[in-house]
């Protein structure tokens, strides 16, 4: 199975670190496969940011994504920009405060966290991509708890492991009590299948 | 030898193929580099700038690349392993001193991180544009080695390979990546020290009197000595004897000219790097290299589902051109599909080898992203006909 995941927001949300985590977490963690490209334009900073990760269980030839099966979107801009891309049925991950959902693509089941709040309860707003790492990883069991929780230790700089994994932890139970409400509500399926529509 | 276990970062690493690249390097026993930072090969260099005081070893940062591309000589004949890093229009700047390495038979390493040209181009963006430029860019006759790695792990293994072929061929090597592959993520693999070979310089064991810096060995190629060490040795970009002096002769210009490309035909040939599959029944060899070369799997794979006899053969050293064995395979099948992001570079190559004995379509690509894989298919349906 292969699964295309594009990460995109403000230059300095951590868009880059995000991807990086989940690709590691599921070609170093979980021994399979992961290959992650990042969009870059010619200006240094600022602006919008993109990455791009396939996940897979065989090796990864072609290098980018075509249509992403999940979109995790930090940004209005990043929004309006991607979501017309996304796999029919496939998961849009947004953040709630920052993102004003209008035109949401046809099929697609959206998952909103307020990432930035859950991140300035423990202090640091810069955390906030981890936040959406955890939730990612709650709301789609792409790859499992462990594997991000190492990937997210052996991403950061050791006087700020503790920091991120906290955010880890709130973004992850964050999802994971959506995800239950959902299926006790039977808005979702326990298990979400990947399989590609394309 | 064994590689120097300070240099190795021995692990499980998710790099991509520009910090793969300098671990590479640093696994190799290089300690010295020198560059005019560029993107996309910049984080070649920043990686190494900041690894390289805890290994022990020097980064410059040059006011230009033809400074850059002539320090690492002066560091290689100083008794280090050195590199350069650039891409397209670095590389330009670079020739003359290819030329300089190739004619002084200095070992180092250019790696070109390869972007869209010409000029200033596609700065952020792949391209292959630059694998002639990489063969025949500086003037004169000479011959060099040229690597493609596909992912970031090549990036890491097959720089080792560049540095160890530079050492035992004494030519300078190019790494030509491209910034799909320099920029791409993926697992890395990096052994411990004591299963990484490394080729050690080849230092000449005669006594100061009877040696002769550019007298050439039974494989062509001269002993060197490091300077400081009491022997007597010169080193110019002018035509030089065997003992390394000037000489205007042209019987002295023939023999070393020719040795110069003479002693790499064991690498063209027998030694030449290629990657190969499903080429026993295959009607059609796909040939490519780099980046190209995991789209093409793609597309060789889609055109096997549809009943299709395609094959791989990918360059991984792709200077010397591996002639003999594209020659071999022209006479068992149909076509040559040689996708490659420029407008026809490599193509020529295998035309020439093929000698008119199987079709050969070029994919051309004129950089900016890869290929489609079923532009890739498409042709390969065509060449099957």
């Amino acid at each position: 199975m292969l699964t295309e995941i594009r990460v995109a927001g403000f230059g300095g949300q951590g868009v880059i670190l995000a991807a990086i985590v989940v690709g590691k977490a599921k070609a170093i963690f979980e021994g399979a496969y992961a290959t992650m490209t990042q969009s870059f334009g010619p200006e240094a900073r600022g602006g919008s940011s993109s990455a791009q990760c396939i996940l897979s269980d065989d090796p990864i030839l072609y290098p980018y994504i075509t249509r992403p099966d999940v979109l995790v979107v930090m940004s209005q801009e990043a929004y309006t920009r991607f979501s017309p891309d996304l796999k029919h049925g496939g998961i849009l991950i947004v953040e709630q405060d920052l993102v004003h959902l209008g035109n949401v693509p046809a099929g697609a089941r959206v998952y909103g966290v307020p990432a930035t709040r859950l991140a300035e309860e423990l202090g640091r707003k810069v955390v906030l991509n981890i936040v959406m790492v955890g939730f990612l990883g709650a709301v789609t069991g792409l790859v499992a708890a462990d594997a991000l929780r190492n990937a997210v230790k052996d991403s950061v700089p050791p006087a700020l492991e503790k920091l991120n994994l906290q955010a880890f932890d709130k973004g992850f139970e964050y999802g994971s009590h959506l995800m239950q409400k959902l299926v006790e509500e039977g808005q979702a399926e326990p298990v979400l299948s990947f399989e590609s529509e394309s | 030898m064994h590689a120097d276990p300070k240099g190795v970062l021995t692990g499980v690493h998710f790099l991509d193929g520009d910090h793969a690249c300098c671990e590479g390097t640093l696994a190799a026993g290089a300690r010295f580099a020198a560059g005019y930072p560029i993107t996309p090969s910049t984080e070649v260099v920043e990686r190494f700038a900041s690894r390289i005081p805890t290994v022990g070893g020097i980064f410059i940062q040059m006011e230009d690349e033809l400074a850059a591309s002539i320090a690492i000589q002066g560091a290689v004949w100083g008794g280090a392993k050195a590199f350069t890093v650039t891409s397209g229009p670095g590389f330009s700047l670079m020739m003359e001193h290819i030329g300089y390495a190739a004619i002084t038979e200095t070992p180092c390493v250019f790696v070109n991180v390869q972007r869209g040209g010409p000029s200033t181009g596609l700065p952020t963006l792949p391209a292959q544009a630059d694998m002639m430029q990489a063969r025949w860019g500086s003037h004169g006759d000479y011959g060099i080695i040229a690597l493609c790695p596909n992912s970031p792990q090549e990036c890491f293994d097959l720089t080792i390979t560049g540095f160890n072929l530079a050492e035992e061929f004494r030519v300078p090597v190019m790494m030509m990546l491209d910034e799909c592959v320099g920029h791409m993520t993926e697992k890395v693999i990096i052994p411990p020290a004591d299963q990484i070979e490394v080729s050690p310089r080849r230092y000449t064991h005669k006594p100061p009197a009877e040696y002769h810096p550019f007298e050439p060995g039974e494989d062509l190629v001269p002993e060197m000595v490091k300077a400081g060490d009491g022997y007597r040795f010169h080193v110019t970009g002018l035509t030089h004897d065997e003992r390394g002096y000037p000489s205007m002769d042209v019987a002295t210009q023939d023999r070393l000219v020719r040795r110069l490309l003479d002693k790499l035909k064991p690498f063209s040939n027998g030694r030449a790097i290629c990657d190969t599959a499903d080429l026993e029944d295959a009607e059609v060899a796909v040939v490519s290299y780099g980046i190209t070369s995991r789209v093409a799997q793609r597309a060789i794979e889609l055109a096997r589902t549809r009943g299709i006899r395609a094959g791989k053969f990918r360059l991984i050293s792709a200077w010397p051109f591996p002639e003999q064995h594209i020659a071999a395979l022209a006479g068992r099948v149909k076509a040559f599909v040689v996708p490659e992001l420029n407008l026809g570079q490599m193509v020529h190559e295998v035309e020439r080898a093929a000698a008119g004995r199987a079709k050969v379509i070029p994919v051309s690509h004129a950089g900016g992203t890869v290929h489609d894989p079923e532009v890739i298919l498409k042709a390969i349906v065509e060449a099957a006909k």
